[in-house]
């Protein structure tokens, strides 16, 4: 059987339709830095261990490094380029910018993507590897240092800004609660 | 990485005869051990088929009382499903444990079975390694395999098996089901693996080209109150050093029921029925916990720089089934049970 | 006085208050751009070959069938590279003979480039790569480091430092001691691991040469291309704006060299990057060091004798001598003295500077060997060291700048809580977790080397300052913009900060915790003279005034001193002796480290440099593989340093310490921060556990076949 190793594909990235010929080789990560220049999504390892490479799919963090771009046909992808709101900054990154929760930069992306994916598996009662009881008949673990800790794991900092992420990623988090609450607020007065 | 082929499969039957058609074809679920070996060249296939959209992402309650988990279920969504939760909870602490959030949300429960040894030598395609190419040595006899195993290894390899998940599967008495071109199968975990022997690079039974479809776990009220708990070189993202599935239902101070697995140990999850035979029907204390421990572990054949892997398992044995019978919840009776031991900080 | 008349005072004082980083929006948004992610038209992609065997000839390189494979484009070896010309002394001496790639046919270490094949894509170039067959002769090697091996000699010194120092007679001290500390200590294989590889792009522009690189000083890698291919200082031009890490990693490697080798054979731009598992060959690494440290005191702790022998490996290639021993020097006095730095050549790859070289493996041994004697005296730890602070240089004689040592311990010791601390070891349990705390001491010399920098006054009333200078994460390029400011008597958003450039001119490297305080001197020394110019009146011009500084003569003139950082590190952990675990539960340091010129960045990397240290005390390692001369687990699953979960609240601060010979007051701080920080972490492990861990990392296994501890009160 003569099998294509090659082909056209389109992705849709940041809310934009891309159409580019692959090699099937090709991964996620490098269809992003290499053929569409956004080089925003870094390449650590290229071996889904450090997660520098962290995207968003389908509303879910994974590492495009792992991730063959021809298999990401079909699927919503958000990059760091996409999380912001025209120039207003996500409140992840604009933490991350306050409380200096980088150093270099290199892996500040993908701790970025990851984080506001965090605190949105927290949002919809995720346990993790610290949680307490994970049954679900148990309390929603709040979202401490220690969690947080756990779920950014996934993420190596060889900086070391470990401890000002956690900061900007329990601020994040507290930030969108709050909108969340007013917004739930404001639906309630209207709804009244 | 050579070049290769790519189809995406949308049935079950298409998947496989797809596969039947290409000797050098693999499937690809959630790529993230798959991928990352046909980077280093220790996978090489020709045709990739890509198994994420087949309808096998459901969890849905057997009528049995157990649960049937389809074989492209992410890792995430089984360790958050309200059921496993509920009725396994040393699952979900187990598949909690492994890798990082990112990985969870691509890897499936089909490919987590079938993961590859993260072996330094099986991994690096410019050393020996008689898993990675039949005959050609394991090195790690001699060199380094302070991460290797104590129970189950022969002369040929000593690698040990990655998987958390498949550990608490294992506890739990999991069936593997599979569709081939001929038509479905079924396995019980505790044989899908194959024992090493001089065919360190056959892992598995499962008949060739022949697709997982799932997994079902049989009831198992003692499973209710279980745990999980694993041990590694760093706090979060490592794989183990020694991990144990363990659940237990004690009456009036005697074991009723008891599931012991462990992980890190051997080339597969090692279901320890020589120490659940030893403490059924007995009491619960450390003293019991310990000589079971030590019963399991007569087996164990340490090299040089694995030898405290067996002071570990005991003493993790020891340790977790402290915890599980100190715990008031029984199986059956609901509550909040602290599960967790304590957190280091 | 308080009246202020101009608008100028407003703004003075940049310099020690926070600022966010210059280019942090950029970083957040992903817009920031490394090296590896600068289009070229026409880019070609260069994958490396290494050696599978440690030690040997290459007998072929068989190209043909490679050279058919689709997109390849050239494959190059030592057959048919071009010459490059390794006869020259550097700023570092002679090149490193790993630069002079593809010379000949000799292997002397695994992992030693053999080719490059050059595609049109990536994923062409590393198939090809991959299908590259080299057949070798091998040859028998050696690559086994122990304690006082065969071939283990004493380097000869160097103008900057003896390899050997003696005072006094070692002999009669220690006979004259009551008490005697005599341990060997070991610390493994480590890599810088920065999260961004080492990549470059080199390309011919009108007769230039053009590499964008990720590196740590431009001017100095410019420097050596243009030797190495015999060009004209002039028609080399480095550039590396961001860089994603680099602890002493990116100097000149052999991916620029062979970049611009590709460039030249191609005429087309190539970007050359190095994969996660080439860099545990190809970038440096620590050597593994064997450390034996005997201390000789009275009862009440005062140090008589004081020998620290250390030992450390190196390649065939090069020598590389890790100055563990030199610490001993700054630290403690006593009658006797004796320090000593010791190499053995081994079939490896040549070591180099990684964050803290010397200070960070020899500071763990030390300080852990002045916590055993804490131990055996019965005397405090800190009080220990209070007893022991010297008053000149212990060996040279020479008086410090400064040494706010003991304002260190003071600060320290009262924010963790040191008051009040039980001595007595593996009696705190909380659960299944014992705890511990510990502490030690911490310095690193300070220092400024030669630089050049312009500062021009635009007509728009901004300033452009050109420095080549490297931000490699440590803020540098904010602190500069701010010291500008100061300096020029402006806010710091009229400051253009442009570095990395190897066209503005030699600058010293981010290194050696001399970057920040080198710059800053050359930018400061031009923007008084453009002061001065601009006091003069008068418009300014459209191309603006520039002015330009050289510092050489400057730092030439400074007397001699014992110039350093120190610091007070303080650790508390919790150890399952039953499971190995150790976790560290909070880390402080405090500081005496010049003046602080961006608190908010100052932190970051102080807090990194401690995380460093906490890595090293429980995660890092590679390991070497004595059949195959290789690493074992040459990935980041394999080589652990922390993970967020391992890193609890960890804080850095610093007591009032300026420099009064910087115009600034800066010390450095780029590696202060991991001194210090691996032993507090096994002093810890010691108070939790009753063990002393004399081997890093402090691994379960290790914890666990240590058991319990002989000091353990049975219960």
């Amino acid at each position: 059987m003569a099998l294509s190793t090659a082909g056209a594909i389109t992705l849709n990235i940041n809310g934009e339709k891309h159409t580019l010929p692959v090699d099937h080789r090709t991964t996620l990560l490098d269809a992003l830095r290499e053929r569409l220049g956004l080089t925003g999504t870094k390449k650590g390892c290229d071996q889904g261990q450090c997660g520098a490479c962290t995207v968003l799919i389908d509303g879910r963090r994974a590492v495009s490094c792992l991730q063959l771009a021809v298999a990401a046909e079909g699927r919503e992808i958000t990059t760091i380029e996409g999380v912001a709101d025209g120039e207003r900054l996500h409140p992840v990154q604009q933490a991350f910018l306050d409380l200096d929760g980088y150093q270099c930069g290199y892996c500040t992306p993908g701790q970025i993507c990851s984080a506001i994916a965090v605190i949105e598996e927290h949002a919809a009662g995720w346990p993790s590897a610290v949680t307490a009881d994970v049954r679900p008949e148990a309390e929603a673990p709040p979202l401490t240092a220690d969690e947080i800790r756990e779920r950014m794991s996934g993420n190596l900092c060889r900086c070391g800004a470990y401890v000002a992420i956690v900061q900007a990623v329990a601020r994040a988090a507290a930030d969108t609660e709050r909108a969340v609450g007013a917004g739930r607020a404001a639906g309630a007065e209207e709804a009244a | 990485m050579r070049e290769f082929g790519y189809q995406r499969a949308f049935d079950v039957p298409g998947a496989v005869a797809l596969l039947g058609a290409e000797p050098e074809a693999r499937y690809l679920g959630g790529g993230t051990n798959l991928v990352d070996l046909m980077k280093t060249g220790v996978e090489r296939p020709a045709l990739l088929i890509d198994v994420r959209e087949l309808p096998l992402d459901r969890i849905e309650a057997t009528d049995a009382g157990g649960l049937r988990i389809g074989a492209t279920v992410t890792n995430s969504d089984l360790a958050a499903h309200p059921e496993v939760r509920r009725r396994y909870p040393a699952l979900a602490q187990a598949v909690l444990a492994g890798a990082s959030g990112q990985l969870r949300n691509m890897a499936t429960v089909g490919g987590n079975l079938l993961q590859r040894t993260r072996c330094g030598y099986f991994t690096d395609v410019a050393k020996p390694c008689n898993k990675r190419v039949p005959g050609s040595g394991c090195p790690a006899i001699e060199g380094e395999h302070r991460n290797h195993a104590i129970l189950g290894a022969s002369a040929h390899c000593v690698a040990v098996h990655p998987s958390d998940m498949a550990v608490a599967l294992a506890a739990f008495d999991a069936v593997v089901t599979y569709e081939t071109a001929d038509g479905p199968g079924e396995l019980p975990l505790a044989e899908f693996y194959r024992p090493v022997g001089d065919t360190p690079h056959l892992e598995t039974v499962l008949p060739a080209g022949a697709l997982i479809t799932g997994i079902v776990l049989p009831p198992a009220p003692v499973a209710a109150v279980s745990r999980y708990r694993k041990v590694r070189e760093r706090a979060s993202y490592a794989f183990a050093i020694g991990s144990i599935a363990a659940a237990l239902d004690v009456r009036d101070g005697v074991v009723q029921e008891v599931r012991l697995a462990f992980g890190a140990v051997a080339s597969r999850p090692w279901r320890a029925r020589e120490a659940e035979r030893l403490l059924t029907g007995g009491p619960v204390g450390a003293e019991a916990f310990a000589a079971a421990a030590d019963a399991e572990l007569a087996a164990a054949r340490a090299l040089p720089d694995n030898g405290y892997k067996v002071t570990l398992m005991r003493n993790l044995v020891v340790a977790v089934l402290s915890e599980l019978s100190e715990l008031p919840g029984a199986p059956g009776e609901s509550g909040t049970t602290d599960l967790s031991g304590e957190a280091a900080r | 006085m308080t009246t202020t008349t101009t608008g100028r005072l407003a703004v003075v004082g940049a310099v020690g208050t926070a600022h966010t980083r210059v280019e942090g929006r950029d970083k957040v948004t992903g817009a920031a751009r490394y090296a590896g992610e600068i289009p070229f038209a026409e880019l070609a992609h260069g994958w490396l070959v290494l050696s599978t065997i440690a030690r040997g000839r290459i007998r072929s390189v068989e190209t043909a069938p490679v050279l058919e494979m689709p997109g390849v484009l050239t494959v190059l070896h030592h057959g048919n590279a071009p010459r490059v010309d390794g006869d020259y002394t550097g700023p570092m001496g002679p090149p490193d003979p790993a630069l002079l790639v593809f010379q000949h046919d000799r292997v002397p270490y695994a992992g030693w480039p053999v080719a490059l094949v050059v595609a049109e894509t990536s994923e062409q170039a590393r198939e090809a790569a991959e299908a590259l067959v080299v057949q070798y002769d091998e040859e028998p090697h050696d690559v086994a480091f122990s304690a006082g091996r065969p071939g283990t000699y004493t380097p000869a010194d160097t103008p900057r430092a003896a390899a050997e120092q003696r005072k006094g007679d070692p002999v009669a001290g220690f006979a004259a001691s009551a008490v005697v500390v005599d341990a060997e200590y070991t610390t493994p294989e480590e890599h810088h691991n920065p999260l961004e590889p080492h990549a470059a792009a080199a390309q011919w522009d009108d007769g230039r040469l053009d590499v964008v690189d990720s590196n740590q000083g431009s001017a100095f890698v410019a420097q050596e291309l243009a030797k190495l291919f015999s060009l004209d200082p002039g028609a080399v031009r480095v550039r590396s704006e961001n860089v994603g890490g680099a602890f002493g990693s990116k100097g000149t490697r052999p991916h620029q060299v062979l970049a611009v080798m590709a460039a030249t054979v191609l005429h087309r731009p190539v970007r050359v990057v190095l994969t996660r598992r080439q860099m545990f060959s190809l970038v440096g690494y620590r050597s593994p060091t064997v450390q034996r440290v005997r201390l000789g005191a009275d009862p009440d702790g005062r140090l008589r004798a004081l020998d620290h022998e250390a030992q450390n490996l190196t390649s065939t290639q090069r020598e590389f001598i890790e100055r563990s021993a030199d610490p001993a020097r700054v630290m403690y006095d006593a009658d006797a003295h004796h320090t000593v730095n010791r190499v053995v050549p081994l079939d490896v790859p040549t070591p180099t500077w990684m964050r803290a070289p010397g200070e960070a493996p020899g500071s763990f041994a030390l300080e852990c060997a002045l916590d055993e004697l804490a131990e055996k005296c019965g005397v405090d730890p800190i009080a220990l060291r209070v007893r022991n602070e010297p008053a000149a240089g212990p060996v040279s004689g020479l008086p410090f700048s400064s040494r706010n040592l003991l304002a260190c311990y003071e600060e320290g010791a009262r924010r963790f809580g040191w008051a009040g601390r039980d001595p007595r070891p593996g009696i705190r349990r909380e659960g299944r977790w014992l705890l511990g705390t510990g502490m030690a001491a911490a310095s690193f010399p300070s220092g400024a080397a030669p630089s050049t920098a312009s500062v021009t006054a635009e007509p728009d009333g901004t300033f452009t300052v050109r420095i080549t200078a490297a931000d490699i994460g440590t803020g540098a390029r904010t602190a500069l913009t701010l010291i500008a400011a100061d300096e020029l008597e402006v806010a710091p958003d009229r400051i253009s900060m442009r570095i990395a450039d190897s066209d503005f001119g030699p600058a010293m490297i981010a290194g050696g915790s001399m970057g920040t305080r080198s710059w800053a001197w050359a930018v400061t020394a031009a923007a008084r003279d453009l002061r001065g110019q601009l006091a003069l009146g008068g418009s300014i011009p459209p191309h603006g005034i520039t002015a330009r500084s050289d510092t050489a003569e400057l730092i030439g003139a400074l007397p001699a001193r014992e110039r350093h950082a120190f610091g007070a590190q303080f650790a508390e952990v919790a150890v399952d002796v039953t499971s190995g675990e150790v976790r560290v539960r909070r880390m402080l340091g405090i500081f005496a480290a010049g003046r602080i010129v961006n608190p908010l960045t100052a932190r970051s990397q102080l807090v990194g440099g401690m995380i460093w240290g906490l890595s090293m005390a429980l995660h890092e390692e590679a390991v070497r593989d004595e059949v195959s001369g290789g690493l074992v687990g040459a990935d980041l699953a394999s080589y652990h340093f922390a993970a967020n979960a391992d890193v609890p609240v960890v804080e850095a601060d610093w007591v009032d310490d300026p420099d009064d010979e910087d115009p600034v007051g800066i010390k450095g701080i780029g590696e202060i921060g991991i001194v210090g920080a691996a032993a507090a972490v096994a002093n810890a492990v010691w108070h939790a556990t009753g063990t002393r861990h004399r081997h890093l990392p402090i691994r379960p296994d290790r914890v666990l076949l240590a058991g319990p501890g002989s000091h353990r009160q049975s219960s």
